[in-house]
């Protein structure tokens, strides 16, 4: 028997099972044919700037589908990464990388169900990423519920520049289930919960810590456990606009408790442009061992402003345009995207001077999608 | 004077007075047909939004991550400066980076 032929068997024996899962759930279950994503392509550039830290360079994704059954995926990611940042300043000096990443997906569609096995892999000068997740997204109770169930493993290979001796890993797990319902003929729902499994090296070799004011290594836990839960709301406002309200909390055995709040609205303007706009409030606790510096010893320590306690604002905007359009051939737009991010430290130094940290930042995204 | 019991095929030692089992066949049948009506009670609903009414909640207006690499660099750089993370509703989610 074919490989490939094995692998449809057996995507189709697992597809099944789900199904009859679903089924005896949901007793009103209408069989539904799962559709395929359009066929797409996307060009984007990308920048950020911000804190010392300027990230930009090209992504592009393309999607085709075969036969009816299958639509693959490839996409080409680029961060050229210049940093200066709070971090590399006072402790290190500034550096150039690249990081690459590569991904490739197979949507399967099979009987009410849409499965998508994907792989992806990322590179830079001293860390290498290799992921494989795998998701079935399947439609129920007469269309109106959606059901998606994923999970990603990911192997991290850990470097250091300039000491060839030194190599670690960390592995992580992702699983993750949602559930998408359409309440009124203008109203959708979601609930999205996701748990997280981390082991291995889990801090940044170059980092330091401050222990009674001088720099040491910091000394971070090598598992690490997370959840998250979010629900979303959307809905149509009847003027050819639409808004959205979304709340997700998340929190780890590091004692990281965060919250994040959204709410935007997406409007037309006139027949050939999309404009969204939103804000984002998103705030969390510090992990157990962080120490801006610390005045005991103990076995873990970091000083890393991303475990510490913090909230961040961000508003952003988007604009899209029908740039051209041959109906039933294909459709064409460009989009403008601009997010600006307000990060506050509540308990993070900038030891230059002593004062607490804070920083703006920059998000612009530039790009086409053409759908065909 | 005991109800006799012996004429039963397989005598139960302890078994209930006749008229108390008759009793507790009528309680089995009313319990029986209470949970057969809060079953149908509970069944689950008909889908009420049927698909012609649906063409509102089509319009690509109505989602949220509706271009794949926009979607996928946002959430980068809230990865890379957050520690929360996970439940986006964004597939195969992670960064993938130091």
């Amino acid at each position: 028997m074919a490989a490939s032929e094995r692998i449809g068997r057996w995507l189709a024996a697992l597809a099944s099972l789900i199904g009859g899962v679903f089924g005896a759930a949901f007793a009103t279950v209408a069989a539904r044919a799962a559709t395929l994503p359009e066929n797409r392509a996307e060009a984007m550039v990308h920048v950020y700037d911000g804190g010392g830290v300027t990230a930009s360079g090209p992504a592009v994704l393309v999607r085709k589908s075969l036969a009816d059954k299958v639509s693959l995926t490839g996409s080409y990611y680029l961060d050229a990464v210049s940093n200066a940042s709070i971090d590399v300043v006072t402790t290190a000096s500034p550096y150039n990388e690249r990081r690459n990443e590569f991904g490739l997906a197979v949507d399967y569609a099979v009987r009410d169900s849409l499965l998508t096995l994907a792989v992806g892999a990322s590179s830079e000068p001293d860390y290498d990423t290799r992921s494989v997740s795998l998701d079935i997204a399947q439609e129920t109770f007469g269309g109106m519920t959606s059901v998606s169930l994923g999970f990603t493993r990911a192997t991290d290979e850990v470097g250091k520049t300039g000491d060839p001796g030194f190599h670690d890993q960390a592995t992580h797990w992702q699983y993750r289930v949602g559930v998408t319902q359409i309440l009124t003929p203008k109203w959708l729902a979601s609930v999205n919960l996701e748990a997280m499994s981390d082991s291995g090296y889990l801090g940044n070799v170059y980092r330091v810590a401050r222990v009674f004011g001088a720099a040491v290594p910091e000394q971070v836990p090598r598992t690490r456990s997370s959840r998250a839960v979010k629900f979303r709301a959307v809905g149509d406002l009847g003027q050819r606009d639409a808004m959205h309200a979304e709340y997700r909390y998340f929190w780890d055995n590091w004692d990281i408790k965060a919250h994040t709040v959204e709410a935007g609205y997406s409007r037309y303007l006139g027949q050939s442009l999309l404009a969204d706009g939103f804000i984002r409030y998103y705030t969390q606790s510090a992990a157990l061992f962080y120490s801006d510096n610390a005045q005991t010893e103990t076995t873990y320590v970091s000083r890393n402003r991303q475990l510490s306690d913090f909230d961040n604002v961000v508003v952003g905007g988007k604009l899209s345009y029908d740039w051209k359009k041959q109906p039933g051939q294909y459709d064409l737009k460009a989009h403008a995207a601009v997010e600006l991010l307000n990060v506050k430290y509540h308990n993070f130094t900038d030891i230059r001077d002593g004062s607490l940290y804070s920083l703006r930042a920059a998000v612009l995204q530039l790009y086409l999608t053409a759908t065909y | 004077m005991n109800t006799p019991v012996a004429a039963s095929p397989l005598p139960l030692e302890g078994a209930p007075p006749a008229d108390r089992r008759s009793r507790i066949r009528g309680g089995r049948l009313v319990i029986a047909w209470l949970v057969a009506t809060m079953l149908s009670a509970c069944a689950a609903p008909e889908p009420w939004v049927k698909p012609y009414e649906r063409e509102r909640l089509a319009d690509p207006i109505m989602r949220l991550n509706r271009d794949a690499l926009s979607a996928k660099h946002s959430e980068h750089v809230r990865d890379i400066s957050e520690a929360a993370r996970g439940a986006t509703g964004v597939q195969g989610g992670g960064c993938g980076c130091k």
